[in-house]
């Protein structure tokens, strides 16, 4: 195709686009102004039905708690689908080896190393917080955990690789991963024993605005931290692997 | 309120086309994280916090973070084979 076709095509397709989007447009309702009648439902019933200051959360683990489980299997299943492209060659296991080379390949400013050391201890609190509250205030166990699995993010910038190293290693990261996303259909199935519906709000609510309220929200919540931060570490973990390995064998 | 929901508009309709624009995907990353944070700060002025967190640690921290990781690892691939090709 000629360049002169190329840009007639592209206008004829561009004002097509345009048409479309104005056509879809000039009907809308204005900013601010909500035509359905679930969310107004929803804003007015959530405190009082679920005792969650938080209605976003309250939806998405509770009234939809069962969608936000298939978008978690998402995530875990994308994570498995990246070990598995990324599995290891079979070759190059001397970790002694790649730790020293990896601690010279690293040349960290003192000012970045003391600083990044000062944030990590923050970024923890804050993650738990985040993961913890989320039936209280905005966040969440995703937002949360995301914010937690940045932290050895962080060790990384300060030049600390053997504590990135001991982190991404640990145990305690698979667990978290797989612990977290088998929690929540736990938690599904707990509420069947008891003669509840699947993903039913079954434990006691609790005082609203208490830290332990809400019932399976606030579990929910903690176990969809945990899995996201095991999620992150373990891809993280496969692509800083891969790294290693092939500075090792380019050198 | 109406005017800073403007401001926040413009910005995202100004840095958008820059990770657009930007053709060497390094500075690509940085366009993006940037981007991703004008985003962030747009949903939290549309009142939407908990869109806001979540952007905030995807948008402007880990997709730009897995996107130079793979850029890494590319560019060491790319080097192995020269190396190889330069043996043979």
């Amino acid at each position: 195709m000629s360049s002169r076709a190329r840009t007639l095509f592209f206008l004829v397709s561009a004002a097509g686009l345009a048409a479309l989007f104005a056509w879809g447009f000039h009907d809308l309702p204005p900013m601010g102004q909500y035509r359905g009648p679930y969310g107004n439902v929803v804003s007015k019933i959530a405190v009082y039905e679920r005792h969650a200051t938080d209605v976003v959360n309250a939806i998405n683990y509770d009234y939809r708690a069962f969608d936000t489980l298939g978008e978690e299997f998402i995530l875990f299943a994308s994570v498995m689908g990246v070990l598995l492209l990324f599995r290891p060659s079979g070759q190059g296991d001397n970790h002694d080896n790649e730790r020293s080379q990896l601690e010279d390949a690293l040349p960290v400013s003192d000012t970045l190393r003391v600083g990044m050391q000062a944030m990590a201890g923050t970024m923890v609190v804050f993650g738990v917080y985040i993961a913890t509250h989320g039936q209280l205030t905005p966040g969440g166990g995703f937002q949360g955990g995301v914010i937690l699995a940045t932290v050895p993010l962080i060790v990384y910038l300060s030049g600390n690789v053997k504590t990135l190293d001991k982190i991404l290693s640990s145990p305690v990261t698979k667990l978290a991963e797989s612990g977290g996303a088998g929690g929540y259909a736990v938690i599904g199935i707990a509420a069947m024993l008891v003669g509840a519906h699947f993903l039913t709000n079954f434990l006691p609510l609790g005082k609203t605005g208490d830290l332990f309220s809400s019932g399976t929200i606030e579990v929910i919540s903690i176990t969809v931290g945990l899995e996201v931060t095991g999620g992150f570490l373990v891809l993280m973990k496969t692509y800083l692997r891969e790294i290693i390995e092939e500075q090792l064998e380019g050198e | 309120m109406r005017l800073l929901q403007w401001v926040i508009l413009l910005l995202v309709a100004i840095t958008a086309p820059g990770v657009v624009l930007s053709r060497d995907p390094k500075s690509q990353v940085v366009t993006l994280s940037v981007y991703g944070l004008i985003c962030a700060l747009m949903f939290f002025i549309f009142q939407a916090p908990d869109v806001a967190l979540s952007q905030i640690t995807i948008g402007a921290v880990m997709l730009p973070l897995m996107i130079m990781l793979t850029l890494t690892k590319m560019r060491r691939q790319d080097l192995r084979r020269g190396q190889k090709g330069q043996k043979k």
